[in-house]
């Protein structure tokens, strides 16, 4: 049984006297312990959403509807009361964010800010507390711990920041972890370092990691399988080298045409995915690829693409795979 | 943080010495004076001049207020024209009523007030969210003499559970310390009389709270629903936090920078006296006193009233600049 397997999920926001916007819409994927999965996506493909929406992080109300089913070691985290959900989070999954200066608070010593999921979770409390937090913001790599402790988010770099945010995380020993974007605002120099950070501390502790990217580059340097989202939806789901070796998705296969390379000759144009991503709401019921897809057809739009298995663990929604375009 | 306060104290010397030449000039200007205010219409022009002349009110305005000055470096205020006892005493007098009355609307504004409108902004849209809000508005709206009559006729006349005017029960033989009477009944064991200036407090104490409890409700609503849509709480809640700890360290503590300066500038608006709630509940603090004083020009009064205020203002903001930096690390004054 893989530890967490996400079924069906769809993530409905129907903003008064707007039209109701489908930001997720039927996305299965599973996690196993210790595995590292991507879900790529560009910008408003629904990626952080589904993440947001498996820990019940979303704004409660009539505005947002999720349905589906996110099991956690077969407990469904969607049904799960307020309660028994708050003991999940931080405790069994725990979640790094994009901006690590906005996502710690301003105004509370660091050190309180790993304390508090020791003692809401670990029940530790007092000195204990505090030398398991250094402890900690050591392994993550921030030296003078102690010292540390008393300082505020201003007084951190971005990345020692994004260290912070990452003790917090693994400081209860979380079965899985939801990384979402957590490279994207810093310098590339620190990226590398966050996330040689967060792939050697799965490792040593068999964590699972759900990765949130939009960057190839990182998935093939550390994603075991790799979800790839479109407006949405799920697209094509592949372990890495079926991904890279064999991309089936026309999707898939521009963005990795679009990754820059070092030997295309000097004055070549860098390869893009012709047009942007619809925002024709609500989506159409076919392929919401189509319309900027070489291969598009009339069958893409008639309904949604069945899901088509290319081998063990190789998944993709589309009719026209493999054709000639 | 001590160079910041002292820098602060400095910048007062040059505030109130302008202050004071301003009110030296403005009242001098305005038609009749005290001499009109003690005669009133049957005084004689050679009287009104005679009562000039012995107030000193004839002599040129730069040489009188030398004289001031020249008191001032003693700490003289000098002395009230209409009831003859020194500005310092008056004022000594009447300043315990006024922070006793102050402190108490405060404390129900602010005990009130930041439950109010974290509930209100918590369950943003529900009947608590419009009743608090609603309600608040009524605050600001209703007049502070109806409220005040209208509390006095419920509260004291048709319930009889307060006492409808006064500080204390005058057959309460109380002995008087530091002339705040609640501090005086504790300081000397004499706990009816504390009980009975507490009691006296609740009345003018709550029609004086709801304006700042409209202001405070409405800022603490504003400000937590923007804390709460940050992306720390955010953070915060995806590490199954309790809601205790939730609110205390990740939202109240930030929204509190824009209700402390509300809270700030509400105080020193209390503390330079409530005249209409003191006039409604004859609860004898300074408001009454200086609007008396301003309708009576008396000079002295006005003058060392008014610097006091001023200086109450200027300590009561300087006191929420420091706690700004107490909230918020990244303002911390050095």
């Amino acid at each position: 049984m893989p530890l967490l397997d996400v079924s069906d999920l769809a993530v409905t926001f129907a903003p008064r006297g707007r039209p109701a916007v489908n930001a997720v819409d039927g996305v299965s994927f599973q996690v196993n312990a210790g595995e590292v999965v991507g879900l790529v996506g560009e910008s408003g493909s629904g990626k952080s959403v589904t993440a947001m929406a498996i820990l019940g992080l979303l704004p409660k109300g009539k505005e947002v509807q999720v349905t589906g089913r996110a099991s956690l070691d077969g407990t469904d985290l969607l049904s799960l009361d307020r309660r028994r959900l708050r003991d999940v989070r931080g405790r069994d999954v725990a979640m790094v964010f994009q901006d690590p200066l906005s996502s710690l608070n301003p105004v509370v010593p660091i050190g309180t800010q790993v304390t508090e999921v020791l003692t809401r979770h670990r029940g530790l409390s007092g000195s204990a507390a505090r030398k398991e937090a250094a402890d900690l913001l050591e392994r993550v790599g921030i030296p003078d711990p102690t010292r540390r402790l008393r300082d505020y988010p201003h007084q951190l770099s971005g990345g020692m920041r994004q260290r912070v945010l990452i003790a917090i995380a693994v400081a209860c020993r979380p079965r899985l972890i939801i990384a979402d974007e957590p490279t994207t605002a810093l310098d590339v120099t620190i990226q590398a370092q966050i996330l040689d950070l967060l792939s050697g501390l799965v490792k040593d502790s068999g964590t699972s990691l759900l990765l949130i990217t939009h960057d190839l580059g990182v998935v093939a340097g550390l994603c075991d399988t790799v979800n790839v989202f479109y407006a949405g939806r799920l697209v094509e789901t592949a372990k890495r080298r079926q991904l890279f070796g064999a991309p089936q998705h026309p999707y898939t296969l521009g963005l990795i045409g679009s990754i820059p390379r070092l030997d295309t000759p000097r004055g070549d144009r860098l390869a893009a995915i012709p047009g942007s991503v619809r925002d024709v709401l609500p989506w159409p019921t076919g392929c919401a690829f189509a319309p900027r897809c070489a291969l598009s057809a009339d069958e893409c739009v008639a309904g949604p693409p069945a899901l088509h298995v290319v081998d063990e663990g190789h998944t993709h929604r589309c009719v026209r795979a493999g054709a000639p375009s | 943080m001590g160079r910041f306060i002292a820098r602060r104290l400095m910048q007062l010397v040059p505030t109130l010495f302008g202050l004071s030449i301003l009110l030296f000039i403005w009242p001098r200007q305005l038609p009749g004076g005290p001499e009109t205010a003690l005669l009133g219409d049957r005084g004689t022009p050679e009287q009104l001049v005679l009562i000039r002349q012995s107030l000193g009110l004839d002599e040129p305005l730069i040489v009188q207020y030398g004289k001031f000055l020249e008191r001032l470096a003693r700490f003289d205020l000098g002395t009230s024209i209409s009831t003859r006892r020194p500005v310092l005493t008056e004022f000594a007098d009447r300043f315990p009523a006024t922070v006793e009355l102050t402190v108490t609307a405060m404390i129900i504004a602010i005990g009130l007030g930041i439950p109010l409108g974290y509930l209100a902004a918590r369950h943003r849209g529900s009947i608590l969210d419009q009743l608090s809000v609603g309600w608040s508005l009524l605050g600001v709206c209703v007049p502070i003499f109806f409220l005040g009559y209208v509390l006095k006729a419920v509260g004291a006349e048709n319930l009889g559970w307060f006492p409808s005017t006064g500080r204390q029960d005058p057959t309460i033989d109380a002995t008087h310390v530091t002339g705040f009477y609640v501090l005086d009944g504790l300081l000397t064991q004499e706990w009816d009389a504390s009980l009975d200036a507490l009691w006296h407090l609740v009345l003018p104490g709550l029609t004086l709270a709801s304006i700042p409890l409209a202001a405070i409700v409405r800022i603490t609503r504003a400000s937590v629903i923007e804390v709460l849509g940050t992306e720390h709480v955010r953070t915060a809640e995806a590490k199954g936090l309790t809601d205790a700890v939730l609110r205390r360290r990740h939202v109240l503590r930030n929204a509190m920078l824009p209700v402390s300066t509300t809270i700030g500038l509400m105080t020193g608006t209390l503390l330079s006296g409530a005249v209409l709630t003191e006039t409604v509940f004859a609860f004898a603090g300074i408001g009454a006193f200086l609007a008396q004083a301003i309708s009576e020009l008396d000079y002295p009064v006005l003058m060392g009233f008014i610097l006091f205020i001023a200086l109450i203002y200027v300590l009561v903001n300087l006191v929420v600049d420091v706690s700004y930096g107490l909230i918020d690390p990244r303002i911390r004054v050095r």
